[in-house]
């Protein structure tokens, strides 16, 4: 059961840091910046959730986990919303005079 | 944690330092330093730390981060006032700059081992003030002098703010965020998150007393509630000469002194407690610097009144 455990734990840790190494790469060499906003969510959204997956069945208690999985809720909140802000500053000022503005 | 782990973090603190220092780009200096905030507390958590880590987290990267964005915002693009500084000058500053490092690096190696620590001095009275973490009993009993200190400092700092703004502005209310409607997202953002900030910080704040954690952090957090409520337009920022917001900012320094000059007659002296009531005092303290440390730390943010005050 342990074994099980700590199989699931790696599987699920690896693919959380797969989608966190791919979310980088996007970050650093898509091309705009909506494309880029997608690869971050995509590592705040699937690589954390799955790097929480995986710690779960390491915790002693319940409380533990829920405190985990909060924190994802939480987290994909704030990166949901400063990503729509982020995106619709985007939107309103062109890539070149995005610098000078307030 | 392991060595491999210590050694790409502070790479990796050393990387974000010298490209907050290099970069030219004011705006992204300043997320660099809150990058850079943020590094910093996980050196703190590798060093078991964790109350420092908190509060830089919050206060390196959160509170100064937000403060430096509104600075670089407000000055707009002025790009500098002056001529940049001639090539002696800056060679100057580097190596007085270096000279400073390399010395606190000697300093750091010279360490005796094992370091001195105060670690048994802070545990041993530990129990007369009824706290369980040794860093809140120092910071409120065994030197509350400097934590008293400490807010009279962010006060100041408050009214530095605050002086920045126009004579006829004195006691108007700040700034708006923006001009136009503010964005669905950040009005979402302003309703769903104080609920969860708010109980955060009560919790930070409550298990200050046995574990990290503390009114420093937890003010922090609230003001940043309060801030987001302001930014999306749902609460109007504050009257800077309202008389209650002013009671707020003085709340804490003065609850802080009334209970440290009783002290003086009913313990061993000023600011020191009677053992039997240390910990109802320290939490009344806490408390009421906890809503002074709101209120400033949200007005500096919100910057000087900048509307003529309403009468």
């Amino acid at each position: 059961m342990s074994l099980l455990a700590d199989l699931f734990t790696i599987l699920a840790v690896s693919a959380g840091v797969f989608f966190f190494f791919a979310g980088t790469v996007g970050l650093l060499r898509f091309p705009d910046t909506l494309t880029r906003l997608h690869a971050l969510t995509k590592a705040d959204n699937l690589g954390l959730g799955l790097v929480v997956l995986g710690l779960l069945p390491q915790l002693g208690s319940v409380l533990a986990g829920l405190k985990l999985v909060f924190i994802w809720v939480l987290v994909q909140i704030a990166s949901a919303g400063a990503s729509q802000l982020l995106a619709g500053l985007a939107k309103r000022q062109p890539e070149e005079t995005r610098e000078e503005a307030p | 944690m392991s060595e491999p782990f210590a050694l790409l973090l502070t790479l990796l603190v050393l990387l974000t330092a010298g490209w907050i220092v290099t970069v030219r780009e004011r705006r992204a200096a300043v997320f660099g330093f809150i990058a850079y905030g943020l590094l910093l507390a996980l050196v703190w958590i590798r060093l078991a730390a964790v109350d420092v880590a908190l509060t830089e987290a919050a206060i390196g990267g959160g509170a100064t981060g937000v403060l430096l964005l509104r600075v670089s915002a407000r000055l707009g693009s002025i790009r500098g006032m002056s001529a940049p500084p001639g090539l002696a000058t800056r060679w100057i500053a580097g190596v007085l700059c270096a000279g400073v490092s390399l010395a606190l690096m000697a300093l750091v190696l010279a360490l005796p081992d094992p370091a001195p620590s105060l670690a048994a001095a802070a545990m041993e009275p530990i129990g007369r003030t009824g706290l369980g973490n040794p860093v809140t009993a120092v910071l409120l009993a065994y030197r509350a002098l400097d934590t008293f200190l400490e807010i009279i400092v962010l006060l100041l700092a408050l009214i530095g703010v605050w002086s920045l703004g126009a004579d006829r502005f004195w006691g108007g209310e700040p700034a708006a965020w923006r001009t136009g409607p503010p964005s669905p997202a950040l009005v979402f953002l302003a309703r769903v998150l104080p609920p969860f900030g708010i109980v955060i910080a009560g919790y930070l704040f409550w298990i200050g007393a046995d574990e990290p954690g503390g009114k420093f952090q937890a003010s922090t957090i609230l003001a940043a509630m309060w801030l987001l409520a302001m930014m999306a337009g749902l609460a109007p920022p504050p009257r800077t000469g309202a008389r209650g917001l002013r009671a707020a900012l003085v709340a804490g320094p003065l609850v802080f002194l009334a209970i440290g000059f009783a002290g003086l007659w009913w313990a061993d002296g000023f600011l020191a407690y009677p053992d039997a009531f240390a910990k109802p005092l320290i939490i009344l303290i806490e408390a009421a610097l906890a809503v002074s440390i709101v209120a400033a730390l949200a007005l500096m943010v919100a910057g000087p009144a900048e509307r003529l005050p309403r009468r």
